[in-house]
């Protein structure tokens, strides 16, 4: 395979002599991928709105970077951390003490998950294949059996340096009967134009509990695709909250498989893009089995020429039967320039299930800005008093608190 | 106070006020009653600054300066309050925060100290309880889920919050029953001073039962054609505005 490595075919990607972390079988398996994948161009339904011009066409290094300190990253103040520097796992900013009930270490170290690998596609998905042959080092996270985690977990993931770019394969197993909370977390240092791949397996296992919190704020001018793989057993439940605040070309791909009756799967997402931010939310709850229900919300403010895409699709196949699903995607746009595509895609093959989408787009209410104005609030108030009521819906589904706020600041 | 001279203004190439003048001093409460699409509302959505409307002729001078000249949150700043008609509903945005707000940007602009949490909470008993406003209404969104008459009255909420020296109240009555009718009325006579005013727009004379005017004006046509007393008003309720149309139409 090294002649791989040193080949020009390999896309964007130089690999500076970093082997990816993954098994063998793994990495053979998407290095034969690679040898000819394509990058889709708009012409492939699922990037239709959302050019790759400025990654196809550019050179992204593996490079390890140095970070001095981790505090403004900091979400949660007293968590168990694991932090990440372009990729590589940083144990000095990471935390010593783990507790009890959980195993938190690098993958680098070795993955618990036996499945790991296997949900995700590699055929036909460029980024996933590029993550499999190079990923570096990820979080390998298992919430044991029984185990109920009484502070929240952190995954903090900082880029840093000029188009370099960052493989994380995060692996996450909540064990029959736990409960926890992780909150990952997207930085950039010192970046201009690097490049963050992950992807995230995530199984929740019988009876289990667990939400993850996912807030995307890298520089400006950085990449970002990212997927997560979920696998949900019966009786689970499963809640993620996706805030992305800044980028230049973010994609996040969320797959959902409910595999077990009596789940319920929460999937919330905030997006304010500014500048010529582009954000692209791809979305898909698979129902296999019955009695389930889903909820999404996700809502976007767009300022200035910024773009977005939402793009939620919910299968409830055939003998998935009781099944409740709601989905809703709200966006404002704050500029003539701004833009969204919004495509909520519904595809039933059950009979007796209640299933609904709704999609909505407008400008700030007119009234509402003259009614707040007309009782002595500047223009630049009213419009962030009734911008943030807007996104508030989203915001306020977090229920840990430290989350909350620190998105309430940034968002202000 | 406010005077209001040959004002002009159009919407959509419509001509709406034709040159209406008006004047009201301190201490005054006058009522403008008028047929439907003579241009009441219009004339408050002006004062209040929306600037849908085209100003094509007139000025306005309110207390020394030139209203037309400031922007909507200056107007309300200088101490001009418009009661909507329909007030809407703002999901999401808390009253008393806003109000808290409003409150502050409005002594920032008079050089005044802001406005603590303490002091401006027991504000918010006070002046809630003037209206009936139960308190807990008053921490809900911007009117969501209010009645029409909790909505009228959380207009009022907001003028005794804000103190203003000229409350226009859009046509406050429509919408309420004799109950509501009171509790507003109430407590905008309890608001009244020497020192600030109020122009009540209003369709009925039966609010001017309760909220008595020291003048009458008719509005027809995009001017004010008649002033009385509030006589005028129960000439208008016995005989309606028919034999104003007669008078006026040319």
């Amino acid at each position: 395979m090294s002649e791989l490595l040193n080949s020009t075919e390999i896309k964007i990607i130089n690999s500076n002599g970093f082997g990816g972390v993954l098994n063998e079988k793994l990495k053979n398996q998407a290095f034969s991928i690679l040898e000819t994948i394509q990058f889709p161009t708009t012409r492939t339904e699922a990037w239709k709105y959302t050019r790759l011009g400025k990654i196809s066409n550019k050179k992204f290094t593996i490079q390890k970077g140095t970070i001095s300190s981790i505090s403004e990253y900091k979400i949660v103040e007293e968590a168990t951390t694991l932090t990440f520097v372009n990729g590589f796992y940083s144990s000095e900013l990471s935390s010593k003490n783990i507790p009890a009930g959980i195993e938190v270490t690098p993958l680098s170290n070795g993955v618990s998950s036996t499945e790991i690998g296997q949900n995700v596609q590699i055929e036909n998905e460029i980024f996933n294949s590029i993550n499999t042959s190079f990923s570096t080092d990820g979080a390998n996270i298992v919430i044991k059996e029984k185990t109920v985690l009484e502070k929240p977990l952190q995954i903090i993931h900082i880029s840093t340096g000029e188009h370099t770019i960052s493989n994380v394969r995060n692996c996450i197993i909540s064990e029959k009967n736990s409960q926890a909370e992780i909150i990952q977390s997207f930085f950039s240092e010192n970046a201009t134009e690097s490049f963050t791949n992950v992807v995230t397996e995530i199984f929740v296992k019988e009876n289990a509990h667990l939400t993850l919190h996912k807030i995307q704020k890298e520089d400006n001018t950085s990449y970002h695709v990212s997927t997560e793989q979920v696998d949900q057993h019966k009786n689970s439940t499963f809640t993620i909250n996706t805030l992305t605040l800044s980028g230049a070309l973010v994609r996040n791909n969320l797959n959902i498989e409910v595999n077990g009756e009596n789940c319920a799967t929460h999937l919330n997402g905030g997006y304010i893009l500014k500048g010529n931010q582009h954000v692209d939310n791809h979305t898909l709850v698979d129902h296999k089995v019955a009695n389930c229900n889903s909820f999404e919300l996700y809502k976007g403010i767009l300022k200035d020429k910024s773009t977005g895409v939402f793009n939620g699709k919910v299968f409830v196949r055939k003998d998935a039967q009781k099944i409740n699903a709601f989905q809703s995607n709200a966006n404002v746009l704050l500029s003539d320039d701004a833009a969204i595509n919004s495509k909520p895609e519904l595809e039933i093959y059950a009979d007796d299930v209640k299933c609904s989408h709704g999609s909505t787009t407008g400008q700030l209410d007119e009234e509402a800005l003259f009614y707040l104005r007309a009782r002595g609030l500047s223009e630049k108030s009213a419009r962030e008093l009734i911008v943030s009521a807007f996104i508030n819906d989203v915001i306020e589904k977090i229920e840990n608190e430290e989350v909350r706020s620190f998105i309430i600041k940034i968002i202000q | 106070m406010i005077k209001i001279e040959n004002l002009h203004a159009s919407i959509d190439g419509k001509e709406i006020l034709k040159g209406l003048n008006l004047e009201v001093k301190a201490g005054e409460i006058h009522a403008i009653m008028g047929p439907n699409g003579a241009g009441k509302s219009t004339l408050a959505s002006i004062l209040a600054g929306r600037d849908i409307y085209n100003i094509t002729e007139g000025s306005v001078d309110f207390d020394g300066k030139d209203l037309l000249d400031l922007s909507i949150e200056d107007r309300a700043r200088e101490g001009l309050f418009l009661a909507f008609q329909y007030p809407i509903e703002i999901p999401g945005v808390s009253n008393i925060n806003f109000l808290r707000a409003s409150l502050n940007e409005i002594r920032d602009y008079k050089g005044e100290e802001q406005i603590s949490a303490k002091d401006f909470m027991t504000l918010v008993r006070e002046k809630s309880a003037i209206v009936e406003l139960d308190p807990k209404l008053a921490s809900r969104s911007v009117n969501e889920g209010f009645s029409g008459g909790e909505k009228k009255r959380n207009e009022i909420f907001q003028m005794a919050m804000l103190n203003p020296k000229l409350a226009i109240l859009d046509e406050t009555d429509s919408g309420l029953d004799i109950d509501a009718l009171r509790i507003v009325a109430n407590g905008v006579n309890k608001l009244k001073s020497k020192d600030n005013a109020t122009i009540v727009i209003t369709h009925y004379q039966r609010l001017l039962d309760y909220i008595v005017p020291d003048f009458v004006h008719v509005l027809y046509d995009g001017k004010i054609v008649k002033t009385g007393t509030k006589e005028l008003a129960l000439e208008l309720e016995e005989k309606g505005y028919d034999w104003i149309k007669e008078e006026f139409s040319k």
